[in-house]
């Protein structure tokens, strides 16, 4: 990696039971990712993905880019916009690109963004990892 | 009802021993599509020089929102869930977690502020082992929406 390189952006597949698969691991059953009623019912525009999913997938990315499980350091998002996932088969796609900022003493800082239909829905996303 | 400022700089007492298990690490990169056989395969894993399968960057996020649940249950607090949003999210690794670790988290109540109606709760999770030694550092800034919003 070095300074102002474009990594390639990794698309990743998000459906319904991606969420209910990611509940169960996880632990965080909030039912306004799964439940249509409860989603709409705090003004959401259906079942969204959990935020922490969207994290999870960015470091998927950020950790192949680096080339090994731990490589990640130091990983920092914020949740900007809720990832609607429609429910049929197709599901929504989340996009993850980053730009190297910096690399000093073995560490790379990326730029990540993260987009859903067009839209970022992280931002001030960020991480260090080793290299 | 807006949260209780006498909290900031609170440090809840460290959870006991969250046991990091090995069909939990692979539930989990399972979970989020991380293929990579050091998360899954422990054989592949002590090839690569870790003691058992890695787990994946965002995994610390549950013992540490487990931990938080004290935080989420205490009345005291005044923090109403129903008006949550998960605002910011910030892992910082000492070392990798991996299975068989045990892991104790220490909550602090880092922050409370208020912006356009809205309040912002921030806490800081230190996950260390039960001798202290330090493993990751986990901070979440939560959105309380206003009444109005």
């Amino acid at each position: 990696m070095e300074a102002g390189q474009r990594l390639p952006a990794r698309t990743f597949r998000v459906t319904r039971a991606d969420l209910v698969h990611y509940a169960g691991a996880s632990g965080d059953f909030n039912p306004i990712h799964w439940n249509e009623r409860t989603a709409r019912a705090v003004g959401l525009p259906g079942v969204i993905a959990h935020g922490m999913l969207t994290m999870a997938l960015a470091g998927r990315a950020v950790t192949e880019w680096a080339g090994a499980p731990d490589a990640v350091l130091d990983l920092g998002v914020r949740f900007t916009r809720p990832v609607p996932v429609p429910d049929d088969d197709a599901g929504t796609e989340v996009e993850v690109s980053a730009v190297v900022a910096a690399v000093a003493d073995g560490r790379a800082e990326l730029e990540l963004t993260a987009t859903c239909w067009g839209e970022k829905v992280l931002g001030k996303a960020r991480a260090v990892v080793r290299v | 009802m807006p949260l209780n400022r006498g909290y900031v700089g609170r440090q809840l007492p460290p959870t006991p021993p969250y046991l990091v298990g090995r069909e939990k690490v692979r539930e989990f990169a399972s979970a989020i599509g991380a293929d990579d056989p050091a998360y899954h395969d422990p054989e592949q894993a002590r090839a690569r020089g870790y003691p058992d399968v890695v787990a994946p960057p965002t995994f610390a996020i549950v013992p540490a929102s487990a931990a938080s649940r004290q935080l989420r249950d205490d009345p005291e607090l005044g923090l109403d869930y129903s008006r949550v949003v998960h605002g910011d999210q910030r892992f910082v690794y000492t070392r990798p977690v991996v299975a068989g670790d045990e892991l104790v988290c220490a909550v602090t109540v880092e922050e409370i502020t208020e912006r356009a109606g809205h309040e912002f709760l921030t806490t800081r999770v230190e996950v260390t082992t039960p001798a202290g030694e330090p493993v990751v550092t986990v901070w979440n800034k939560l959105v309380v929406r206003g009444e109005g919003g």
